[in-house]
């Protein structure tokens, strides 16, 4: 049975179109994300209260050498990139339950296209409530030093965690049998940065929990942050970072991918 | 190959756990034809539409569409058809033309071709006015003519639409028969599962009736209808007793019993004749029948004919309401309370 009809549409190399569907459908998440006034609002707020509340509340109580919005800065980014990387997974969680995903599958745009979407869109809000967070930072007395280079190498590692954490959450939301379980996982993610150099100097905390704290990548993407940023050394943070969201990344998408075709066989 | 089926399946099986969906369907649908698989919840439509879109995997049986096999080749399946589900694949949080516009840049077309076939679709389908509204806004009918213009998108040879018209008001369900109608007229193939008899008969070319993943028949509408009786005699009787006298008398010949009416149905082929020699058959004192009235024959008198039980339960002749509220599994062993 030979292809003897036409062609209808040019059938593009498949990298080339799952590109294509990539952007379509990061078009599509980044249009509804900002039409989820009340997930965009709280994804800005909750990260501008946390730093209002440790500077303000918390700061007073901790000695950290330096003034505490100064060490605290890097730590809310973390924690606002976080908890805005996990919403990827309610999102791709209703996906999931709802029809849409079946129009998906049957234009043919693959899993990884879908979820792709969803990471770019990810990627958009965190730079807002990112930004956010600068902007308030600076008007309670944030000042960095940072080199341009500076400025861009603490973007990127930034970006890095997001996108690592993105996959990370979509992988979750394929689990998830609905979008309340999936934003379930918000919070697992949202008290990482806690056990971490994130609020307190990590030998401030018992000695069992410094093996953790010291080596999971929250912290290593807190100190490259913080050293970039205040243009302090920093030794093997960025690159132990970039590591340690590549290896995420890597294991994410693939997991992701199974999941997909799991889910939707 | 263009005389080659636009939809065939040899022995489909299917099981979800130690449920048996589907035990072993064949079908057959001509190009270009309006084809119905009609059943009750349950009988094993949608899996039978889900497997033959690619969108699930026989366990057993063989399935080509649009000359493709749906498993070794899904990917040329997929660019030759469509499927709408019972529930809308649709964005709500998106506007009807950005749902369109996202589907026709996913069909592969360019953002110019995507623009203009959204703009097209939205017209043909009168949704032009609520182009710029969020689907959120849309009514029932609205959302299901959006979902089926989403499906045209790419302009597919096969229209899968399962139960394309259950839950609409009446005036929707017309709109969805002529597009249906009109689909057809164009030259798409289209198949259809529905629960409606009647749906099935306006429609469809040719019927296969489902019950508990089985093929119990299949034909052409009228050929159905001519397997139980080209029309029916229905007989209102004056009393209970002339009501049981006379149920037995007729035996296995009745096919509609209604007892709380008083109402037996037998089989005719209408002529004057026929009638009269069943009325002297069946009351020769010319004292237990009261009133009588001849139908035509329903799909729902062959679907009672062959498994013993109704497809759907309707009020009238007209397409009921309440059909699309009742369950049909629900009214399973009942009998018709069709005057």
């Amino acid at each position: 049975m030979s292809d003897t009809t036409a062609p209808r549409a040019a059938a593009p190399g498949a990298l080339t179109r799952g590109l294509a569907n990539a952007l379509t459908m990061a078009a599509r998440c980044t249009r509804l994300s900002a039409r989820n006034l009340d997930a965009l609002l709280t994804s800005l707020i909750l990260p501008v209260l946390l730093m209002l509340v440790f500077v303000y509340l918390f700061g007073g109580a901790i000695d950290t050498g330096t003034a505490y919005v100064t060490y605290v800065v890097p730590g809310v980014l973390v924690l606002c990139a976080g908890y805005g990387a996990a919403t990827t997974a309610v999102g791709v969680s209703g996906d999931m339950a709802e029809g849409v995903v079946d129009r998906f599958r049957s234009l043919d745009v693959g899993g990884t296209s879908v979820l792709a979407g969803h990471v770019v869109a990810s990627v958009a809000r965190n730079a807002v409530a990112t930004a956010a967070v600068f902007a308030v930072a600076f008007l309670i007395g944030f000042r960095p030093d940072a080199s341009p280079a500076g400025w861009a190498a603490a973007v990127g590692v930034l970006a890095a965690y997001v996108v690592a954490f993105s996959w990370l959450s979509a992988a979750i939301g394929l689990l998830a049998e609905s979008p309340e379980a999936a934003s379930g996982f918000t919070f697992f993610v949202l008290f990482l940065p806690y056990p971490s150099s994130a609020f307190v100097p990590v030998d401030t905390m018992p000695g069992w929990m410094h093996g953790f704290a010291e080596n999971q990548p929250v912290t290593h993407v807190i100190e490259a942050l913080r050293g970039l940023l205040l243009d302090e050394p920093v030794g093997s943070a960025p690159w132990l970072a970039l590591i340690w969201c590549g290896g995420l990344l890597v294991v994410s998408v693939a997991a992701s991918a199974v999941l997909f075709r799991r889910r939707t066989a | 190959m263009a005389d080659e089926p636009a939809v065939e399946a040899i022995g489909l099986e299917k099981s979800y756990g130690q449920v048996r969906v589907l035990a072993g369907i064949d079908l057959s649908v001509p190009r270009g034809s309006v084809f119905s698989l009609l059943g009750p919840n349950g009988a094993g439509k949608t899996t039978t539409v889900r497997i033959l879109s690619t969108l699930v995997r026989a366990d057993a049986g063989r399935v080509r569409v649009a000359g493709f096999d749906v498993v070794r080749d899904r990917r040329a399946v997929r660019r030759r058809i469509s499927l709408t589900g019972q529930y809308a694949a649709l964005d709500g949080e998106q506007t009807g033309e950005e749902n369109l516009r996202m589907t026709a840049r996913l069909s592969g077309l360019s953002r110019r071709e995507a623009r203009e076939r959204a703009a097209e679709l939205l017209e043909r389908f009168d949704l032009t006015g609520a182009a710029r509204r969020r689907v959120d806004t849309y009514s029932g009918g609205m959302r299901r003519r959006l979902d089926i213009a989403a499906s045209l998108v790419g302009r597919p040879e096969v229209v899968f639409l399962d139960e394309p018209t259950t839950g609409l008001d009446p005036r929707s369900r017309q709109a969805m028969w002529d597009l249906v109608a009109s689909l057809a007229g164009s030259g798409t193939t289209v198949f259809l599962t529905t629960q409606y008899l009647e749906e099935a008969d306006r429609l469809a070319d040719r019927v296969t009736l489902l019950d508990a993943g089985r093929v119990v028949a299949e034909g052409a509408p009228a050929d159905l209808k001519r397997r139980v009786a080209d029309r029916r005699l229905d007989l209102t009787l004056v009393d209970p007793a002339a009501y049981a006298r006379t149920a037995e008398r007729l035996g296995d010949t009745a096919v509609l019993r209604d007892p709380d009416r008083l109402l037996l149905g037998v089989p005719t082929d209408g002529s004057a004749a026929h009638v009269r020699a069943l009325l002297d058959g069946v009351d020769p004192d010319r004292d237990t029948v009261d009133r009588f009235a001849v139908y035509e024959a329903t799909l729902d008198d062959v679907f009672l004919a062959l498994t013993g039980r109704t497809a759907a339960r309707r009020t009238d002749g007209a397409p009921a309401e309440n059909a699309a509220t009742t369950a049909p599994a629900a009214t399973a062993r009942e009998e018709t309370t069709r005057v």
